[in-house]
């Protein structure tokens, strides 16, 4: 294990000592801000497991997303198990689905895994907008039961969500982090390379690529139970739909792939101007946030590829 | 040095379509060997490396490795039991240092990532990019890039490795350095098999050289009677060679 100076130690107790307080010092529309902030923050890390590292650009989260958010409302419902053992369920439920479908997409590399990462959400989206059991295209109504942190509710604030939400983005990055400084990382870095290079430095890329899917899976499902928990309503229209899988690759493309960090400070930057700009503009802005989206993709694109952290990192690196 | 059979390829052929890439080929290599493989483009040696190595599938014939049958395994399986190869135009990673390059084929050996580090900069001491190591490899020239793709290899600890064109594109002077260097590596006790072009290289290097035409072997033997050989003068080195020689 590496020592851990002083400095860093600052910078790590400033930060968590501005996590724990900035919830405390906005309003609740703010608070909502900054729950949706890291949903997407956490799947945006989630994203760049399989998206940044691994090379496998997916556009279906949305899938995974859902899946997760519908097996803890659906358990919750039917069977009145825990949200916090349906989202786990969900975690599980997902990834077995990341992985049926990330096997026969083994071979696919670039935007063929992207449009095939498509057509499977698509799919997943269609099956629940017909599936009765799960209350089809209506969707399903989470109860509203008595406040607790056992029932993963809570009416009157919404001060508990954020630190819920702030401790799985927490894990989410701390799972990310050791993937990405483990032989794990190493190897993912060599499948987005190529395939070959991957297979003579011994990588079974098969294997790693599923892994990769699969934590990725998880995660993103997590979020999705956690969103059903906090919204207490959903359906195939809100939690699988396309642009929630558009809306994950953003943020961390604009935050910067292949960083740990590179995504929170995407979500940072994106949802908030986009929930502010939905919330002032009303229905007359529907679609303005995309179009601000589009040319500040196009921008990051072209003049900073590695992201908005990863123009920050090279800047300290120059400073130093 | 020992003197054991360390690579038994027995009648491998390969066709693609109508094309016949590999036919019938048939050689050994001994541990702690130099073995060439030398022969016009197109005359299947890549094709040959690629059968060996697990990245295409064999149309008829076996390939033992270490006495294994290695036929049409997978390619890291058979990096896994010690074969490594290179490739034609080097193949790096290239968003990472050259140091985190070698550490990614190290990982196969070791386990924490402390001893993968020590064991890749020792790798990079012996393969002479120490300087380099935290260079981006992307930013590598052609030569560094072809030490650097060795010095992966080496990284996986192997008992055999395949170099595909190691010495080709350049100068007289990284010429000699690699020369140098699979001496080195040799003398560490790894076998060698090598694709090479360059004769000057593969005169001085090999203890045989296997020479392929059109798919087929038209000749095995040491580099003096290989080139003596009026079937690979007229197939590969050229009347001018000949001239040379005489």
């Amino acid at each position: 294990m590496r020592n851990i100076t002083g400095k860093q130690l600052t910078v790590g107790g400033a930060v968590l000592a501005l996590v724990i307080i900035l919830p405390l010092l906005i309003v609740p529309f703010g608070q909502h801000v900054l729950i949706i902030t890291c949903i997407f923050a956490m799947c945006g890390v989630a994203w760049n497991i399989m998206g940044g590292y691994a090379g496998m650009f997916s556009f279906g989260q949305a899938a995974f997303f859902g899946i997760g958010a519908y097996t803890s409302s659906f358990l919750l419902m039917t069977f009145n198990v825990s949200p916090w053992i349906g989202l786990v369920a969900g975690g599980i439920i997902s990834s077995l689905a990341a992985a049926a479908i990330g096997y026969p997409c083994s071979n696919l590399r670039g935007h063929y895994f992207a449009i095939a990462s498509i057509a499977f959400a698509e799919i997943v989206r269609i099956f629940f907008n017909n599936w009765e059991m799960v209350g089809a295209a209506e969707g399903l109504t989470i109860p509203m039961l008595k406040g607790s942190l056992a029932n993963f509710i809570f009416n009157s604030s919404k001060l508990p969500y954020c630190y819920i939400i702030m401790a799985f983005l927490l894990l989410a990055l701390v799972v990310c982090r050791l993937v990405s400084t483990s032989k794990m990382g190493y190897y993912l870095r060599a499948i987005k390379e190529s395939h070959e290079v991957a297979q003579v430095l011994g990588v079974n890329v098969v294997r790693y690529r599923l892994y990769a899917i699969m934590i990725s899976a998880f995660l993103t499902a997590m979020a999705g139970s956690f969103y059903a928990q906090y919204i207490l309503y959903i359906d195939p229209a809100s939690v699988m739909i396309l642009a929630v899988s558009v809306q994950i690759v953003l943020v961390a493309m604009l935050g910067g792939a292949n960083t740990v960090l590179g995504p929170v400070v995407g979500a940072a930057i994106l949802i908030p101007f986009s929930e502010y700009s939905r919330a002032w503009l009303g229905y007359k802005g529907t679609g303005f946030d995309m179009i601000i989206y589009g040319a500040l993709i196009t921008a990051i694109s072209m003049y900073r590829p590695s992201g908005v952290w990863g123009a920050i990192t090279a800047l300290v690196q120059r400073e130093k | 040095m020992n003197a054991s059979l360390l690579l038994d390829v027995q009648g491998v052929s390969k066709y693609f379509g109508g094309l016949r890439a590999n036919e019938d080929i048939s050689f050994q290599v001994r541990g702690g060997q130099i073995l060439s493989i030398i022969g016009p483009n197109g005359a299947g040696k890549s094709t040959l490396f690629n059968c060996i190595t697990g990245f295409h599938r064999l149309d008829k014939g076996r390939v033992l490795f270490k006495g294994l049958d290695i036929t049409n395994r997978k390619p890291h399986t058979i990096g896994k039991l010690g074969a490594v190869r290179t490739f034609q135009i080097a193949q790096v990673i290239s968003d990472m240092t050259v140091l985190e390059n070698v550490m990614t084929g190290g990982f196969l050996r070791h386990v924490r990532v402390r001893d993968v580090r020590l064991n890749a900069e020792e790798v990079l001491a012996f393969t002479g990019l120490m300087a380099k190591r935290n260079y981006n490899a992307q930013a590598l020239s052609v030569s560094d890039k072809k030490r650097l793709e060795v010095s992966m290899a080496l990284a996986m600890e192997p008992e055999l490795l395949m170099l595909d064109e190691s010495m080709a594109g350049l100068t007289t002077v990284e010429l000699r350095e690699m020369i140098e260097l699979i001496r080195k590596v040799r003398a560490r006790g790894i076998t060698i098999v090598v694709v090479e072009h360059v004769m000057e290289a593969v005169m001085e290097l090999s203890d045989r050289v296997l020479v392929l035409n059109s798919g087929r072997k038209i000749a095995e033997g040491s580099p003096k009677e290989v080139v003596a050989d009026r079937e690979v003068i007229r197939a590969y080195l050229g009347d001018r060679y000949d001239a040379v020689c005489q």
